[in-house]
Formats: C-alpha cells, sequence, structure tokens
C-alpha cells in the first residue's frame, strides 16, 4: 500500500467559497482524510489568526501543524504529497501550460465575471460583460478534450470550478448570461461534465453561503443615492 | 557531460525585470538560448503568436513550445534542467517558495508601481504604505543570505525587482522605500544578490533604467 505521508490535515475555509472548495476537491479526488474547519466571514476566527496570522486569508491548509496558503500553491502541495489520481501532468511542458491556464482562470476570469456582476454603470457594466465573453471565448478555444486536464479532471479543471460552479449561480443572481451552449459549446459541455462527476457533485457547497455572500458584498458597493 | 538542451528562445525587453528573470535562471543552469529583444510598441508577429493571450513578454520557447508568465516559465526551467535548481525539493518548502514569489509579483510590485506612478498624491501615498507593508513582511521572512538559503532561489529571482528597479525607481521619482534603517537585512540582500556572478550580468544598465522611469513618472504627473 502506498505511503501517503498522512500525519494530520486541517483546511481552514469558507463553505462556499470558490477557492475553499477547489482545495476539498483535490483532497477527495486523492483520497485524503481531513478536518474542515470553517471560517467565518464576519469575524476572523481564532484559527484563522493562529493559522494565518499575517495574511488572515482563506483557505489556509495545515499538514502536521504548519500552514500553507493561497489555492493554486495548496493545490500543488496536495499533488505532491498525496499520491494518485495525479493533479498535475508529470512532463515539464504541459506541467506548465496547466500552471499558465490555472493562472489565467484566477486572474483575468474571475475580476471579469466581478466587474461584469457588480457594476452599476450601463457602460461599464456592457464593457465588462465583453472582457468576460473574450475570456471565456479564450477557453473556449484551449479547450480540446474533454476536460482541461485531458480524460480526467486536473488543476485547470479543478480551478475552472469557479466557472461550471460560480459563474451560472452569479448568473442566476443579478440576471447576466454568459455561459451560454450557443456561444461556448464545448465549455458549456465541458460544464456540465464536470458538475456530474460524482466526486464534484458530491463535495459541491450549497448555493446559499454563497449568495448571501455575494449579495452582501453587492449591497455594501451600492452607490448611495 | 553534454546536456541536451534542445532550442530555446526567449522574447524579452532589455528593461524588463520579469525578462531578466528568466534569463537569470537560464544562464544559472548553463542553458544555451538565443535572445530576441522586443520593440513593445511595435510587438514582432512571433511574439503575437507565441503569446497570443496575453501579448506580453517574456516568451520561452523550447523546441517551438512557447511558453508565457514568468514564474511559469522559472517552474518550467527547473522541471526541465535539473542541476542548480532554483526551487528546494521538500514539498512544504517549494510551497512557501511558491508562496513568497507570487505574493512578490501580487502584492509587492503593483504596490510599488502604484506608489510612484500615480498623479493622484493620495494614493500614491496609500500605495507606499502597503509596500512598506509588503517589504516588512520580506524582511521578516529573510533568515539566510538569500531566500534560497546560501544560493539564490526562485524567490531571490522574483525579488529581483526590489534590489535594482526599486532603488532605481526611488532615484527617478524621489520616493524613498527600501532604506537600510527600516529593512537591514533586505536591503543587505539587494546589495548581495545583484552582486551575484549570474545576476550582474544580467541587469540593464542603470543609469538607461533610471532615464526611463522619470520618462514615465513625468508623463503621469505631467497628464493632469
Amino acid at each position: 500500500m502506498a505511503e501517503n505521508h498522512e500525519g494530520e490535515v486541517k483546511l481552514l475555509g469558507f463553505v462556499g467559497s470558490p477557492f475553499t472548495y477547489r482545495v476539498q476537491l483535490a483532497l477527495k479526488l486523492k483520497g485524503a482524510q481531513y478536518e474542515f474547519l470553517e471560517d467565518n466571514l464576519e469575524h476572523q476566527s481564532q484559527l484563522l489568526l493562529k493559522y494565518n496570522p499575517i495574511h488572515k486569508k482563506v483557505p489556509v491548509l495545515v499538514h502536521n501543524e504548519k500552514p500553507i496558503i493561497e489555492s493554486l500553491v495548496i493545490l500543488e502541495y496536495v499533488d505532491e504529497t498525496w499520491n494518485g489520481n495525479p493533479i498535475l501532468p508529470e512532463e515539464p511542458y504541459p506541467r506548465a501550460l496547466a500552471r499558465f491556464w490555472a493562472k489565467f482562470i484566477d486572474e483575468k476570469c474571475l475580476s471579469a465575471v466581478w466587474k461584469a456582476a457588480s457594476t452599476f454603470d450601463e457602460k461599464e457594466r456592457e464593457k465588462a460583460v465583453e472582457e468576460s465573453q473574450e475570456v471565456l471565448q479564450i477557453l473556449e478555444n484551449e479547450l480540446k478534450d474533454k476536460f482541461f486536464g485531458g480524460e480526467a479532471l486536473g488543476l485547470v479543471d479543478i480551478v475552472g470550478t469557479f466557472v461550471a460552479f460560480w459563474l451560472p449561480a452569479i448568473e442566476q443572481l443579478v440576471g447576466l448570461e454568459l455561459l451560454t451552449s450557443e456561444k461556448f459549446p464545448k465549455l458549456y459541455n465541458w460544464s456540465h461534465e464536470v458538475l456530474n462527476l460524482p466526486v464534484v457533485k458530491e463535495t459541491l457547497p450549497p448555493r446559499e453561503p454563497f449568495f448571501a455572500a455575494f449579495k452582501a458584498r453587492l449591497e455594501s458597493l451600492t452607490p448611495s443615492k | 557531460m553534454a546536456k541536451e538542451y534542445g532550442e530555446v528562445q526567449l522574447f524579452g525587453v532589455g528593461g524588463s525585470p520579469y525578462a531578466r528573470r528568466v534569463r537569470i535562471a537560464l544562464e544559472m543552469k548553463g542553458v544555451q538560448y538565443t535572445y530576441f529583444e522586443e520593440d513593445l510598441r511595435n510587438k514582432s508577429d512571433l511574439l503575437l503568436k507565441y503569446n497570443p493571450v496575453h501579448k506580453k513578454v517574456p516568451v520561452l520557447v523550447h523546441n517551438g513550445k512557447p511558453l508565457a508568465e514568468s514564474l511559469v516559465i522559472l517552474e518550467y526551467i527547473d522541471d526541465t534542467w535539473g542541476n542548480h535548481p532554483i526551487l528546494p525539493q521538500q514539498p512544504y518548502d517549494r510551497a512557501l517558495a511558491q508562496f513568497w514569489s507570487r505574493f512578490i509579483d501580487d502584492k509587492c510590485l503593483p504596490a510599488i508601481t502604484k506608489a510612484a506612478f500615480t498623479a493622484n498624491k493620495e494614493e500614491r501615498d496609500n500605495s507606499a504604505e502597503e509596500s512598506l507593508e509588503a517589504l516588512q513582511f520580506l524582511e521578516n521572512e529573510l533568515k539566510h543570505k538569500f531566500f534560497g538559503g546560501e544560493t539564490i532561489g526562485l524567490v531571490d529571482i522574483a525579488a529581483g525587482f526590489i534590489a535594482f528597479w526599486l532603488p532605481a525607481i526611488e532615484e527617478a521619482v524621489g520616493l524613498k522605500l527600501l532604506s537600510c534603517e527600516k529593512f537591514p537585512k533586505l536591503h543587505k540582500w539587494g546589495q548581495e544578490f545583484t552582486n551575484h556572478p549570474v545576476v550582474k550580468e544580467n541587469l540593464p544598465p542603470r543609469d538607461k533604467l533610471v532615464g526611463f522611469f522619470k520618462a514615465r513618472y513625468a508623463s503621469i504627473t505631467a497628464s493632469k
């Protein structure tokens, strides 16, 4: 039986956060046992201050009392520490591409979608919607197999769960239409493939906490009349 | 022992800290490569072909296969050529190195750039404070001669901006962030880093850099 260096694993995160979720999905894929410690948006918990006092952000993976932060960094650490179901490709070039696309989703996709969903100015909103669609088009063009990771889920798919699950949730909340099957057939199909995987279906968070947090954030941005 | 490098090309800009990172890593590992200097106001067809998504430098092309984003490129170089490793072996230490190099790019560099090149004084001051906080994190993190220990690693290479570009910016715009009183370790590290034999050969001429930043500052503060 493979040595898995289990040790004690804790994950500190927000239920409903796409960043926390990606780590949960990765740990589930690897069959890693862990304790989930729910942090609270309203007040910084004692645990957060203990494990990430400097940057005060979740998720935080704590392995044998050593904290790791930044979801993409955590995902690579999980891949290196637990065997089986590799998240990143073995070969350097495909590995680098996976890192590139994961970064692209985080840096371009998330911010474009957030802007499109939270901008009140009509013209600015149109621009943000266009930007979001450009980003989705780039991902559409990049998708060549069943998943970004090939025949099985990989890093980019895990990070891309934002597009598969959170984006439609946001679209529903604010009345946007971005990820349509007409405009992005491959991406649309991919999102359904991802959401139907048992490992994803079993681990997706309920929508309500995310909706509540998102609505609250939107409200805090509403220009006072 | 002959090393199989294949064909390695690097597209960059002389003054870019990101392109210089890649050059430092390649030269540390003794990788032969061809360098192409780009004109960012008139980007070459090759650059646009190899980096259609971001259209930026640096771009590394290895045996015809392109890669963009300097940190992604640095990790690729380390994965491909095993001598003089720039990332640690142990997963936890690797994760720390990855975290700090991203911290430098996501928090440090943008704050420093805004602290210098923003027209609005209040925004500049806020960014200056943010920069000082970020630098303090790095100061606290530095425990050896280099972030990588006794030799330079990924974090040192990423932090090159702080060692060389930041002082040039400070001189050009009259800003003072990296003082040796506030950040004695980081200040000393900066000198060790820029004096490293491989780094020394790979820094752009300082006066040109200061001139470039002076011009940039002038255009920002002029357009009001």
